[in-house]
C-alpha cells in the first residue's frame, strides 16, 4: 500500500511539473537584444532625438539596417494606404516590418508596450488615435523624436518634445449608395428625413470605434452642441433611432454590398477607399463631408521608449513625414498632416488632393480635457438615447 | 446516469452514493490524484480570477496602486447597471426558450424511428451549437436584415421586425442555443427507459400522470444544467451582439469590451475588470442556486 501510495505521489507531481512548465513556458521573457547601434558619435539610437543628433541620416539607415526589422502594430492594409507604405518601406531600406494584428485598437497597442516590456516582441512604433497619443506620453511611454520635418507640422498637432506627432486625419463623411438612395444626403439635417428610413448607420460602438465617436461629435456640431457638449448628437442619434432612420448595425463594407447600410457615416479616406473597392462591383460610392457638422480628428505617430529596435523605429517615422510618406498617406484618401505645408511648397500630388472630399475652412481640435469629459457623458447616456 | 452526460460543473458526490463510502476508507492520500487537476485549475481558472478581482478593487494612479471600491460602485450604477440587467434578462430568457424547445426537439428525434434524422440532426446541432460571431451576425444581416431575403418575402419590416433589438438578438442566440440544447438532452432521453413507462401504464397512468412523476423528475438534473449551461453561453457571448446592436441593447460584454480594447474609452480598464468580476458573482449565483436543485433532484435516480 504504502509503497504505492509513494509512486502515486511522485506520478502526481511529475504530472503537475510537467503541466506548469507547458504553462509558464510560453509566456517566459527573452531578453532584449541589447543597443548595440551606438553611430560614430557615441550617441545610442535608442535616446537619439533627431537624424542629426545620431550622426545623419545615412547613419540612421546603417543602424537601423543591422537591426534589420520592425515591430509594428495594428496597421490594417487598407487603411490610409498602410499597405503600399509598409511595402515600400521594406523594398527601400531592405527592413522587414513585421505587423502585428492589423485590426488591433489603440487600447491594445498601449497595453502590447506594457505588458511586453524589454521584450523583443514588443512594438517599436504604434499609431495611435487620439487622446491614447497623450495619456501615453503621460505614462512615459514614448521617445522624444522629431523627424526632420518637425517644424512644419502645426503647433496644435504635436508634442513640444516630439512624444507623439499627428501623421494624418480625416473628416466625418457620409457615405452613400447612390443607385440604392434617391438624393443622396450631404448634410446632418438630411439624414433626419423620412425618405433616410432604415438606411443610416455608423461604423461600430461609439464607446468603442473612434469613427463613430467622431461621427457623434459632428453630429453635435451640427445642432448647436461643441467641443464641450457632445448631447445634442447623441440626442440626434436618439431621434434618428426612434424615427427608424438610424439601425445600429456596424456597417462593414460587407454590409454596405449587400445593401443592409445603405448611408453609411465614417471617415472620409475610408468612405473614398471603399468607393474605389466598389467600383468594381457595381456599387456607385458617393462621399460627402457633411457642411453642418465639419469634425476632423488625426493619428498620431509616436516611438515606443523601449523600442527592441531603436534605430528602425526611428527610420520609420523619418519616412512616413517624408514627402513620399505623406503622399503615400494622401493616396489612401488621407489627409496628411503636412498637407498645407506640402501644398503650399508645390510637393503634394495633385491627382490625388483633387479627389479628396471637399471641405471648407481649417480645421480646428477638442482638448483632451474636452474629450475627457464628453466620454463620460458619451459613456453614461449614449444607450439610453439609441435603446 | 443522466446527468453524468452534462458538460456543467458537476457537484460533490451525493452523500450516501454508491462510492462514497467506499473511498473513504482508502489512505488519505487518495486526493493526490487530483492533484495535477487541481493546479491547472489553479493556474488557468484561479491566477485569472485573483487578477481580474485584484484589477477591480485597485486603481493605478501615478505609478502607484491604492485599494479602492470606486471600481465596483461605478460598474454598478448608471449604464453600466443597465448592461447588467440587460445581459442577465437576455441570457435568462434565451436560455428558458432554448431550454424548453431544445428539450422538445430532442424528444421528436429520440422517439422517431428514423437513425438516419437523429444522425442528422445531432451532426446539425453539433455545427450550429457552435456557429457565432461575426459570421453569424452576417448571416442573419442577410437573411432577416432590413434588406435580408426572408425579410423582403415575408414583408417582416411592415410587421415590426427589426433584427437590431433586443427580440432580434433572442432569435439569433436560440440559433445556437437550441442546438446546444439538443446535443446535452439526446442522452438523457435516450436513458428514459421504455420499461418505466410500460410500468406506468400497467399500473394505469395516462401520458400526463407519467410526465408528471416520472418523466419530469427524471430529467429535472438536465433541464437544470442544460439552463445553466445555456444562460452562461449566452451570458458571455459577445461579438455576434458587437457587430448588431452596437449599444443599443445594452449588454455588460460590450461595455467590457468598450473599456478595455477600444479607440474611445481611455484608463477604464479597472472598471472593466469590476465588470468582469460581477459577470463572476452573477455566474456564482447561478450556480449557488442551480447545486442545491440539482442534488435534490439527482436523488430521484438513486
Amino acid at each position: 500500500m504504502r509503497v504505492r501510495d509513494h509512486r502515486r505521489l511522485i506520478a502526481a507531481v511529475a504530472l503537475s511539473t510537467a503541466a506548469l512548465t507547458a504553462l509558464t513556458a510560453c509566456g517566459a521573457k527573452q531578453d532584449n537584444a541589447a543597443d548595440t547601434s551606438a553611430s560614430a558619435g557615441g550617441v545610442k539610437a535608442s535616446t537619439a532625438t533627431s537624424a542629426a543628433a545620431f550622426g545623419g541620416m545615412d547613419a540612421l539607415v546603417a543602424a537601423a539596417q543591422k537591426e534589420g526589422s520592425l515591430n509594428a502594430i495594428a496597421l490594417p492594409p487598407d487603411w490610409a494606404n498602410y499597405g503600399e507604405i509598409i511595402k515600400q518601406f521594406e523594398a527601400k531600406y531592405k527592413i522587414k516590418v513585421k505587423d502585428e494584428t492589423p485590426d488591433a485598437a489603440s487600447a491594445d497597442e498601449i497595453s502590447a508596450i506594457t505588458s511586453r516590456k524589454g521584450q523583443d516582441r514588443a512594438p517599436d512604433v504604434v499609431d495611435l488615435g487620439i487622446p491614447f497619443d497623450r495619456s501615453g506620453a503621460s505614462q512615459g511611454l514614448f521617445a522624444p523624436y522629431k523627424v526632420a520635418s518637425f517644424d512644419k507640422i502645426p503647433t496644435a498637432q504635436k508634442d513640444p518634445n516630439g512624444l507623439w506627432y499627428n501623421d494624418y486625419g480625416g473628416y466625418i463623411s457620409i457615405g452613400c449608395d447612390a443607385k440604392r438612395v434617391k438624393v443622396c444626403p450631404t448634410t446632418f439635417a438630411d439624414l433626419l428625413k423620412p425618405e433616410y428610413k432604415g438606411q443610416v448607420a455608423l461604423n461600430g460602438n461609439p464607446n468603442k470605434s473612434g469613427s463613430a465617436f467622431g461621427g457623434v461629435y459632428a453630429a453635435a456640431l451640427a445642432n448647436k452642441g461643441g467641443f464641450t457638449d457632445i448631447q445634442p448628437g447623441i440626442d440626434y442619434f436618439g431621434k434618428l433611432k426612434k424615427s427608424g432612420n438610424f439601425i445600429p448595425v456596424e456597417s462593414t463594407p460587407a454590409t454596405v454590398e449587400k445593401g443592409e447600410t445603405p448611408i453609411s457615416i465614417d471617415w472620409d479616406y475610408l468612405n473614398a477607399s471603399y468607393a474605389d473597392e466598389f467600383k468594381s462591383k457595381g456599387v456607385d460610392w458617393k462621399v460627402t463631408v457633411p457642411t453642418d457638422g465639419q469634425y476632423a480628428q488625426y493619428y498620431s505617430q509616436a516611438v515606443n521608449k523601449d523600442a527592441p529596435h531603436p534605430a528602425a523605429a526611428r527610420l520609420w517615422m523619418e519616412f512616413l513625414y517624408s514627402t513620399t510618406g505623406q503622399n503615400l498617406f494622401l493616396k489612401g484618401y488621407a489627409r496628411p498632416v503636412l498637407l498645407p505645408s506640402m501644398t503650399a511648397d508645390g510637393s503634394a500630388d495633385k491627382t490625388f488632393v483633387a479627389k479628396l472630399p471637399q471641405v471648407t475652412g481649417t480645421p480646428s481640435f477638442p482638448a483632451s480635457s474636452d474629450l475627457d469629459k464628453v466620454k463620460g457623458v458619451l459613456a453614461q447616456n449614449w444607450d439610453k438615447a439609441v435603446s | 446516469m443522466p446527468s453524468d452526460t452534462l458538460p456543467a460543473a458537476p457537484g460533490k458526490p451525493v452523500p450516501g452514493a454508491a462510492d462514497g463510502s467506499r473511498r473513504r476508507r482508502r489512505g488519505s492520500r487518495s486526493w493526490l490524484g487530483t492533484l495535477p487537476l487541481l493546479v491547472f485549475a489553479a493556474v488557468c481558472f484561479g491566477l485569472p480570477v485573483g487578477f481580474v478581482v485584484y484589477g477591480a478593487l485597485t486603481t493605478d494612479q501615478g505609478g502607484a496602486t491604492h485599494a479602492t471600491g470606486a471600481n465596483l460602485s461605478t460598474s454598478l450604477h448608471g449604464a453600466y447597471l443597465g448592461s447588467l440587467t440587460g445581459s442577465v434578462e437576455l441570457s435568462a430568457l434565451t436560455a428558458l426558450i432554448g431550454c424548453v424547445l431544445g428539450m422538445l426537439i430532442a424528444q421528436a428525434v429520440v422517439t422517431s424511428r428514423r437513425g438516419a434524422l437523429r444522425e442528422s440532426v445531432l451532426t446539425a446541432s453539433g455545427v450550429l451549437a457552435n456557429f457565432g460571431g461575426v459570421p453569424l451576425a452576417f448571416a442573419f444581416v442577410a437573411t432577416l436584415g432590413i434588406s435580408g431575403v426572408v425579410t423582403q418575402i415575408a414583408h417582416l419590416g411592415s410587421a415590426g421586425w427589426s433584427l437590431y433589438s433586443f427580440p432580434g438578438l433572442v432569435v439569433i442566440y436560440l440559433y445556437f442555443l437550441i442546438p446546444l440544447m439538443v446535443l446535452v438532452s439526446v442522452p438523457a432521453l435516450d436513458g428514459l427507459r421504455p420499461q418505466w413507462r410500460e410500468a406506468a401504464q400497467n399500473a394505469g397512468a395516462t401520458t400526463g400522470q407519467f410526465w408528471r412523476h416520472v418523466g419530469i423528475p427524471v430529467l429535472a438534473p438536465t433541464l437544470l444544467g442544460g439552463f445553466v449551461l445555456l444562460f452562461g453561453s449566452a451570458f458571455a457571448a459577445y461579438a455576434t451582439a458587437a457587430a448588431l446592436v452596437g449599444g443599443s441593447v445594452p449588454l455588460v460584454t460590450l461595455k467590457i469590451a468598450d473599456a478595455l480594447s477600444g479607440n474611445v474609452q481611455v484608463g477604464q480598464e479597472n472598471v472593466a475588470l469590476a465588470l468582469s468580476a460581477d459577470m463572476i458573482v452573477i455566474a456564482g449565483l447561478v450556480m449557488a442556486v442551480y447545486l442545491p436543485l440539482q442534488r435534490r433532484s439527482t436523488r430521484w435516480l438513486h
